[in-house]
């Protein structure tokens, strides 16, 4: 069973033809439509590698399929930057040195950006750690990526762009 | 964890961009999604491999039924032993260093469960995933052996990379018999797997006789060749891209079997070819840390100085190859001790090969070890760091070399005044928290060996002013594109944003394997010389051409910065490299470069980087979990390149050990020997609340002996020390020391108990 | 993963009907099943897709004083929603504890409470396993079994249910509201599901082509609000099943327990709700002693399945902690760390 669906990613209509159902966002988005800036790490909803925001809200992409989603809104890693000016998550991931191999970095980024919309910018660190909690860095760049999220939030509460 | 002070100022500079705190200059693609990993890439035409793994782990694979698969919709081939040709070269020889044996269709024999036993090619990933479900095999099959009692023991002729496999010095016996006091310690350690976020992949393409690699590799001068041998091609037929890796921690210095099934699948199919291992096939096939059973013994006399220490580890390894993690060598040039003795004797299991992951031999050494050192220092009724600085080593006491540096006591210092170790109680149950919480406190000692391989760089400086520096060096994250860039760029004398830089190619100069913590010393060694080589012949023309202000310098030093060369006595009599070389009319200068170790100093010198571990734990006195709340390390490496990576390395070393000592463990069912925690959900690594804070203090530390810029790793470092901190503090805080790791909550449950009645 | 048939129906009627063909799976979230068809132990011949059903969308508080719960409200809303951070703490607990932000955003109601067991054995479609094939087998009896069952267990199965939402749902006697080819039912948390027997495996009282539509939280349980926690031992702080974890609802006067609501998570096939324990506490007072003794009559028919007779006392003692910490009052803030043992800190004390 052939399906047609559409999708909103990063600001652009897609139409993809799928020849089965089978297909998670996660792999129509690296090898359908070549946005590989998302990774696989499990492919089992258990290390937050493909996390994307599918309207507006993080998800894991891995775990849902695409099918499902036709209509929706997607923004991946490589949506998030306007034009050369980098979303203020990724500019702080970069000054306080969120990734060592950067593998798990487009997840983080796009689970940080998902926790700074559904917190409102008041997240302790303690609520930082938890909340991230979903993005697992096996280099250990943990560190990092706690002072990052929270800076990011002090830099959009200040309604910084970078 | 914002505050990672610098307790000393950094000693000389290279040059303007050594020494500085710059962001990752490939950070804007790592947080752009930009930066492509070896998966990322997508010929035209390809197809997509993914292999079927054995479902027991000893036997043979008697018959493979493939009919479902082929019927598959999209799936167009299935490789089996009846259908894959032969390599041009055994599997199971080992002609170049850092290969393993490996398993690629060859036969129908299985050693470990999760072992490729037939490849499916398809038109669509799924299509390729469904196919490998489809695969149905029977075996033959005998009783899986996993674990020391299970396993079959055998005497070992080498550990680590080529260790001999016993050790002794001193009167060993005669010491003991002298010794007043003794502590000893019985641990386990389990298997551990080294799970980069990024799994094994590889995109192949052929043309002809030539092959195109894209694969993460830690070591893209070995894998050349050594892919060649497989294939019987030149290694000039080779071309292996490895820009960037999605971490690697040993795994992906070694050529593995699905990814030379992908590339040999690609030759079979004459298209290119993507294989991906899926996360739970990272759990046979790819390597894993040893299990070990160890015992460390320390004898002391009335004065609580070490008298004799005595280290022995059954380490487990596969039943067809022979790496064995060098646990009980990790000891060696710790601590002051007369006498030693240490040996290891070797199990095999039926799982994948072990191999080297973060720290071998030495994370899982020092984590007894240290256990050790404070049940000695409990004896001795002293605290564990007065107790180690008591029993400080000055010289290596395996072979009396001193040490070519040694800032340990620095570290320790720096450490606990951070930390606040003055305040601790000796005895454990101690401290509560507000909330009741158990508190420990505990500390380890690191060390790591500091190695050096033989690299090569080149560098171009052109008429233009533009310059290029390159070497075929891998970047997992340790931050090769950074720092290398920038010890090139000071090589030429030149500020890292004005040159070009190029790693990750094996089209480059063999910048040498990326492991052992010796990579920035080595790469960086080669490219720093190579500019310098630049710089040597760029002089050599200034000085000989009489229309150059250098003109007749001769002897005195000329050097070069920011793209000008001058007398090192009057910098203000110089010019600009553009204007040397326009005036000769010279399109461009190459420099060649090699890191130098000289051979007398490694004759003489014992070579470590060091450091100290303090940690903190929060114990619930009921339920026994286990947070590590606060982790403080100082660390001394010598020159320090850049330090804004090199705390990353050192935090990150040091959540690997929060991840050893409270969560990893490789659980293999006793009966099928297949892995069953073989993805994140089972196989756990720590997550961000499971380390609140962290704290890497860089050490001053002047190594004039390791090599030529004095330059240490960090890269490993940070786990050693940190895995028996957390066994202390736990320690600390419920008195209960656990015969194995992970320390889990139900054998400090136990522990409990059994303290009570 | 198994090619299947996929639909999207409009209405619920068209859902029953397509979910009423055997080998038909409802699809939700997805995070479990979709996971369970990557590992090739779940492969449905269709799903039938009801994410768009939005009728199973709503959270109504209804005229008794109830509260309604669709059926596809994610996780992550349900955890936010005002009415139950003030009525029901303990759900916005659990439902924090578990999985992780984006699995919480994904995750519905309904296949929460249809999520199987975490058992590796169930996951390895290579492994002996009733819950594969009724009459399989069972691994994990002889196999890896430290964090199986201590209550409720047979030798047909025994893995634990991992949910942590429906360990708070059973203590207060949630109702899940189900509709199928034979029309619409109610049916009480405690009967939604089924122990394994001698034979059968663990599983539910849903029927092939039922669907939950709701679940309703009584009105009587909001008494318990100011003292109602969930707490949650595991080995990682976070992004980890329980290994034991416990509600806990006190409705306190006069220095007495005037009610008592208590159930235990992973210890059993189902959320297990301990009516024992719950009748040792009324009347008594809110103290150390009376915990343990309604911990130990929770625990009194425990026994182990296997190596994992610690999580018996590790049970006694989540339950202890969790009264204590109800005892002590809901936070008036969500803890930073919701449902962990670190949590119950000053917030709570
Ligand atoms: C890595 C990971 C960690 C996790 N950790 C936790 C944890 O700590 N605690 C915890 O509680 N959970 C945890 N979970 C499980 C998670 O909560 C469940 O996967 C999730 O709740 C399932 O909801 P879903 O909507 O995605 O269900 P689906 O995957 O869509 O469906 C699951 C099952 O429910 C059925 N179903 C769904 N909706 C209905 C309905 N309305 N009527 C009838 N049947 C229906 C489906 O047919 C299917 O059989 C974790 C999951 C993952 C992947
Ligand atoms: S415990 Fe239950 S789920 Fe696990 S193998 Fe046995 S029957 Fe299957
Ligand atoms: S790849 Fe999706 S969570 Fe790991
Ligand atoms: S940066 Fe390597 S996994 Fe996170």
């Amino acid at each position: 069973m052939a399906f047609q669906i559409s999708l909103k990613i990063n600001g652009n209509g897609h139409d993809v033809e799928l020849e089965d159902a089978r297909p998670t966002l996660l792999d129509v988005l690296r090898e359908r439509i070549g946005l590989t800036g998302t990774k696989k790490g499990c492919d089992r909803g258990q290390c937050g590698a493909c996390t994307v925001l599918i309207d507006g809200r993080r998800v894991n992409s891995c775990l849902s399929l695409a099918v499902s989603l036709d209509g929706a809104e997607v923004t991946t890693v490589e949506g998030l930057s306007d034009g050369d000016t980098l979303h203020p998550v990724q500019a702080a991931f970069i000054e306080n040195d969120g990734f060592q191999c950067g593998y798990c970095t487009p997840g983080q980024i796009m689970s940080a950006v998902g926790f700074l919309g559904e917190t409102g910018g008041d997240a302790s660190a303690e609520a930082v750690r938890e909340g991230m909690s979903g993005n697992l860095c096996r280099c250990g760049a943990y560190a990092g990526i706690q002072d990052a999220v929270l800076d990011a939030q002090a830099r959009m509460s200040k309604g910084g762009k970078t | 964890m914002a505050d990672t002070p610098m307790v000393a100022a950094h000693h000389v500079r290279l040059g303007s961009n050594s020494g500085q705190p710059m962001t990752r200059r490939d950070g804007i693609a790592k947080v752009t999604g930009t930066a492509t990993y070896a998966a990322d890439n997508h010929p035209q035409n390809l197809l997509h491999a993914v292999f079927a793994g054995a479902s027991i782990a000893r036997g043979r694979v008697t018959s493979l039924d493939i009919k479902a698969a082929l019927a598959h919709p999209g799936v167009v081939h299935v490789m089996t032993p009846d259908n894959t040709p032969a390599l041009s070269q055994d599997p199971d020889q080992k002609t170049t260093p850092f290969t393993a044996r490996i398993d690629v269709l060859q036969n129908d024999k299985v050693r470990y469960a999760g072992q490729p036993i037939a490849v499916i090619l398809a038109e669509t990933l799924e299509a390729a995933v469904e196919g490998a479900r489809l695969v149905k095999a029977t075996y033959d099959s005998d009783q899986a052996r996993i674990g020391f009692d299970d396993g079959e023991a055998f005497a070992p002729e080498a550990v680590g990379i080529s260790t001999p496999p016993k050790f002794s010095t001193g009167d060993f016996e005669g010491n003991r018999k002298k010794a007043t006091q003794s502590a000893s310690v019985e641990m386990e350690t389990p298997l551990q797997y080294h799970n980069a976020m990024e799994t094994h992949a590889v995109v192949a393409e052929w043309d002809g006789d030539h092959v195109t690699v894209d694969m993460p590799n830690q070591a893209i001068g070995l894998a050349k060749p050594g892919i060649a041998n497989y294939f019987g091609i030149p290694p000039e037929n080779v071309t292996l891209r490895s820009p960037y890796l999605g971490g690697g921690f040993g795994s992906k210095a070694v050529l593995f079997g699905p990814q030379m099934l992908g590339i040999l699948a690609a030759r079979e199919m004459k298209r290119p070819v993507k294989l991906v291992l899926k996360r739970g096939q990272m759990f046979g096939p790819v390597q894993h840390r040893s299990a070990t059973r160890q015992t460390v013994r320390y004898d002391m006399d009335a004065d609580n100085r070490f008298l004799a220490f005595e280290h022995t580890a059954n380490v487990s390894t596969s039943s067809f190859d022979n790496w064995l993690d060098g646990a009980a060598n990790a000891g060696l040039s710790l601590y002051a001790t007369p006498s030693i003795s240490v040996s290891h004797s070797g199990t095999r299991f039926d799982t994948g090969t072990p191999g080297a992951m973060r720290a071998p031999g030495i994370a899982t050494g020092s984590a007894v070890i240290e256990c050790a050192i404070d049940v000695a220092a409990e004896k001795a009724g002293m605290d564990p760091l007065e107790f180690r600085l008591l029993n400080y080593a000055e010289k290596d006491p395996s072979n009396g070399k001193p040490y070519s540096a040694k800032a340990l006591r620095g570290c320790y210092k720096a450490a606990a005044d951070s930390f606040g170790w003055k305040d601790r109680p000796l005895k454990p149950r101690q401290m509560r928290d507000e909330n009741g919480l158990l508190t420990g406190w505990g500390m380890g000692t690191s060390i790591f060996h500091a190695p050096f391989f033989p690299a090569k760089a080149r560098a171009v400086l052109r008429k233009d002013g533009s310059a290029r520096a390159e070497t075929s060096g891998a970047d997992m994250g340790q931050g090769a594109w950074t720092v290398l860039w920038q010890m090139a760029a000071d090589g030429l004398g030149m500020a890292a944003d004005d040159i070009e830089f190029d790693i990750g190619h094996s089209d480059l100069p063999d910048g040498s394997v990326a492991g052992g913590s010796a990579h920035t010393a080595s790469a960086g060694g080669a490219l720093f010389a190579a500019g310098n080589d630049v710089i040597r012949q760029l002089a050599e023309i200034a000085t000989q051409d009489k229309d150059s202000p250098l003109f007749g310098a001769g002897n005195e030093r000329v050097l070069g910065e920011n793209g000008r060369l001058f007398k090192a006595e009057d910098p203000n009599v110089g010019e600009s490299y553009t204007d040397i070389l326009q005036r000769a009319g010279i399109e461009e200068i190459e420099g060649k470069g090699r890191g130098n170790r000289d051979k007398a100093s490694t004759e003489t010198y014992a070579m470590f980087s060091h450091g100290a571990v303090f940690a903190e734990v929060k114990v619930d006195p009921d339920l026994f979990q286990v947070r590590v709340t606060r982790l403080v390390g100082a660390f001394a490496a010598g020159r320090i390149i850049n330090p804004r990576l090199a705390q990353s390395q050192l935090t990150g070393g040091m959540i690997w050990g929060v991840g050893f000592a409270l969560h990893e463990e490789g659980i293999h069912d006793k009966r099928s020997g297949r892995p069953l925690n073989n993805d994140f959900a089972g196989y756990h690594i720590p997550v961000l609340a499971d380390v609140p804070h962290l704290e890497a203090l860089l050490v001053d530390e002047e190594d004039p002996h390791v090599n030529d810029l004095g330059v240490k790793g960090v890269g490993e470092l940070g786990i050693t020390g940190t895995v028996g901190a957390i066994a202390n503090a736990v320690w600390h805080a419920t008195g209960v020391r656990t015969a194995r790791y992970p320390i889990k909550i139900e054998d400090l449950l136990k522990g409990a108990q059994a303290l009570k009645a | 993963m198994k090619a299947f048939d996929y639909q999207r129906p409009e209405t619920i009627a068209e859902a029953i009907k397509a979910a009423s063909k055997p080998g038909a799976s409802y699809y939700a979230g997805g995070t479990n099943l979709l996971d369970l068809m990557k590992v090739g132990v779940r492969t449905p011949d269709s799903l039938i897709d009801i994410t768009r059903l939005d009728d199973l969308k709503r959270i109504e508080p209804q005229k008794d004083g109830s509260l309604r719960i669709g059926a596809l409200v994610r996780n992550s809303d349900l955890a936010r929603n005002v009415d139950i951070l003030s009525d029901y703490p303990a759900i916005a607990e659990a439902l924090l504890s578990g999985a992780s932000g984006q699995l919480r955003n994904s995750a519905t109601v309904g296949g929460n409470l249809m999520q199987q067991p975490r058992c590796a054995y169930f996951y390895d479609p290579h492994s002996a396993c009733n819950l594969h094939e009724v009459g399989e087998g069972c691994d994990a009896l002889e196999g890896e079994n430290g964090k199986h069952a201590v209550l409720g267990w047979t030798k047909t199965c025994i893995a634990v249910h991992p949910s942590d939402f429906c360990v708070p749902l059973a203590a207060m006697g949630a109702r899940v509201v189900v509709d199928g080819p034979d029309g619409s039912r109610e049916i009480s948390i405690d009967e939604f599901y089924t122990l394994p027997g001698s034979v059968q495996p663990p599983g539910s009282a849903l029927k092939q082509g039922e669907i939950i539509t709701a679940i309703i939280l009584p009105s009587d349980a909001k008494r318990f609000a100011p003292r109602a926690r969930y707490i949650k031992l595991r080995d990682r702080t976070s992004y980890a099943f329980a290994i034991v974890s416990a509600a806990a609802m006190l409705h306190i006067g006069d220095g007495r327990i005037k009610d008592a609501r208590i159930a235990l998570g992973g210890v059993a096939a189902n959320p297990w709700r301990a009516r024992e324990a719950e009748d040792t506490l009324n009347g008594a007072e809110a103290n150390e002693a009376s915990f343990k003794k309604a911990a130990d009559a929770a625990l009194a028919d425990a026994k182990p399945s296997g190596d994992n007779a610690h999580k018996i006392e590790l049970a006694r003692r989540i339950l202890v902690r969790a009264l204590k910490a109800a005892a002590d009052g809901t936070p008036p803030k969500m803890p930073d760390l919701p449902g962990s043992v670190f949590a119950v800190g000053k917030e709570a004390r």
